[in-house]
């Protein structure tokens, strides 16, 4: 009795397992299967995939597509493909990176090792910037970059996006130096050590973590932006994001999705790139910036 | 001793500016940030809501005409359309994401071999734009060469999945990939909670006798509550921001059926030259985010404090 007892147990936990490890891995095909058809796709020639379906593979590989989306596809009438915005969004979004990295990492360490009153309110008010949808900001500020001169540029870009990333920039180096044993400044303050002298020597040495969340949070978010993108640019001074969907978009003659396809994974790999190398500090910023946001 | 006191005594008009220069610096240092968001944010939410109350066109005027544009935006069938949109994407998109992700969780927490791998795929889409992503949906939706061809060239000669196309049925299109790309991140937010669940209750729990379902529903789930909120929180917002997902998947077609309050906003404001409607739109928009997240962090917060 006790041992068909066990066995069946056994067996109902071996069954467990099983079905546990089924869904898991029904989960982990659904989530694959667009990234494998954007794949696939992008390597089809158009006949192959006329004649195929989604999920067939390709009878033979060819990177054209990729050449074309990255070279010589249209998008609108200028027929130049991507590489032009693909350079744009690396123009605008290292510089908009580390300025709103440094000045979080700035802010960070006055909020926690120079509090002054008020300094929480100021705070308070830097977070609820988070949270507002940008559409309620976008009339202004496309009027203030036209006065400022820099509205359709470079500049304006790398403005826009250090503004509105400095709240969370702010909020990460902050939440990071709350953990930081104030013991530790005040010893240096005593042995006459000043702001920038405890920030190099002290601080800053503690910070490769933190800064490299921040880093990977603000690109991950500026490169995928295409709100300020697509309303403060135009023409060739567009982000990556706007001329994908505007390479998508244009339809001219027969619709080729291998290109398209091409398009989206060239828009996408920095960002899938740094989650693969860098998974770990991505999903901390994820985490830190939703949870304690 | 002193020598010491001497010492200090002559450093002191020296050091009297240097103790206002450390006292002034922290305040020098976060001024600009203060600045910036006084001025770009709740500057122009104002300056907004000053356009929203005027009747500007393709410029900005600034003469007050009171509430013509709300009026207008509220007797504007697109708007509503856009409204509706925001109720079925917003309710669909957070039930899917919350529910999917607790269970993708709770999967994962069974001690699972590869779970690091597992995690990574089920994480990989929050990586992507969602522009790259409503590209993606896009190809594998049309129903000539996508989803609907492959199952009907599988013998299903009938089978027909053409929402991306059909007005009424697009926006849940919309759901499918927004809860693709963001189901993942709920994933990791509740398997951080999990992990976070003290294992002596557990343990009492099970000495108990108590099955592994009811220490799920009765002790496990409960405990989670603060997670459901951050969550609930994101998923809301990222719900009323969403723009580019439905720009990149449907353009908000066909014709404006799948329009949401941004897209709307956006195509008054830069497209139709209705600069004082779309301020309008965009205030309604701020109005619902505030509506919907201050009680809820403020429950939240109320509940930790007591």
């Amino acid at each position: 009795m006790a041992d068909t007892y066990q066995t069946q147990t056994a067996g109902s936990q071996w069954l467990g397992r099983a079905v546990l490890y089924a869904l898991l891995v029904v989960f982990a095909v659904y989530y694959l299967m667009p990234l494998f058809v954007m794949v696939t796709t992008s390597v089809k020639t158009l006949d192959d995939i006329r004649a195929g379906n989604l999920i067939a593979l390709p009878q033979e590989i060819s990177f054209a597509a990729w050449f074309k989306a990255w070279g010589t596809a249209c998008i609108g009438v200028e027929c130049n493909g991507l590489k032009g915005n693909f350079l744009n969004s690396v123009s605008f979004v290292v510089p908009a990176v580390l300025i709103s990295t440094l000045v979080g990492a700035f802010n960070g360490y006055v909020l926690t090792m120079w509090r002054f009153r008020g300094s929480d309110v100021l705070f308070t008010m830097l977070l609820l910037g988070c949270f507002i949808p940008f559409q309620v900001i976008l009339l202004p500020m496309a009027q203030t970059l036209g006065y400022l001169g820099i509205a359709n540029s470079i500049p304006g870009l790398i403005f826009v996006h250090v503004v509105y990333g400095l709240a969370f920039t702010t909020l990460f180096f902050r939440n990071f130096y709350v953990t930081v044993p104030s013991d530790l400044t005040k010893a240096a303050r005593i042995d006459g050590a000043g702001f920038f002298t405890i920030f190099w020597r002290i601080i800053l040495p503690l910070s490769p973590a933190i800064i490299v969340v921040s880093v990977i949070w603000q690109f991950t978010q500026i490169w995928n932006d295409f709100l300020f993108g697509v309303v403060f640019s135009s023409g060739d001074r567009q982000p990556i994001t706007v001329a994908l969907n505007n390479l998508v978009n244009t339809s001219t003659g027969v619709k080729e999705y291998n290109v398209d396809m091409s398009a989206a994974i060239i828009a996408g790999l920095p960002t899938l790139f740094v989650y693969i190398v860098a998974g770990k500090y991505f999903l901390r910023g994820l985490t830190a910036g939703a949870v304690k946001g | 001793m002193t020598t010491a006191a001497n010492a200090s005594s002559l450093d002191r008009p020296h050091k009297r500016f240097a103790d206002y220069l450390e006292t002034a610096l922290p305040k020098i240092v976060l001024g600009p940030t203060l600045l910036i968001a006084l001025i770009f944010i709740y500057g122009f939410i104002i300056w907004t809501g000053w356009l929203s109350f005027t009747e500007s066109r393709l410029l900005p005027r600034y003469e007050l005409t009171g509430f013509v544009q709300y009026i207008s935006l509220f007797e504007n069938e697109r708007w509503w359309v856009a409204l509706r949109n925001l109720g079925i994407f917003g309710g669909l998109f957070i039930v899917v994401c919350l529910v999917v992700g607790l269970l993708l969780a709770i999967l994962l927490d069974q001690r699972i071999r590869a779970e690091g791998f597992l995690r990574a795929i089920y994480l990989y889409p929050m990586a992507l734009s969602f522009i790259v992503t409503g590209t993606a949906w896009r190809w594998i939706l049309n129903p000539g060469l996508g989803l609907q061809n492959l199952v009907r060239q599988m013998g299903f000669e009938n089978f027909t999945f053409d929402w991306i196309v059909t007005p009424g049925m697009s926006i849940y299109t919309v759901v499918i990939a927004g809860a693709w790309q963001s189901t993942g991140f709920v994933m990791a937010l509740f398997l951080a909670g999990l992990r976070g669940v003290d294992d002596a209750i557990i343990k009492a729990a099970q000495v108990d006798g108590a099955s592994p379902t009811r220490i799920y529903t009765s002790i496990i789930i409960p405990s989670l509550r603060p997670v459901f909120f951050s969550a609930l929180i994101i998923l809301s917002h990222i719900a009323i921001k969403s723009f580019d997902l439905v720009m990149a998947l449907t353009g908000g077609g066909p014709g404006f059926s799948s329009d949401l309050p941004a897209t709307f906003m956006y195509t008054f404001a830069f497209n139709r030259n209705q600069i004082g409607l779309g301020a309008a739109s965009a205030i309604i928009m701020l109005m619902t985010v505030v509506a919907i997240i201050v009680p809820l962090m403020y429950s939240e917060t109320r509940r930790t404090h007591r």
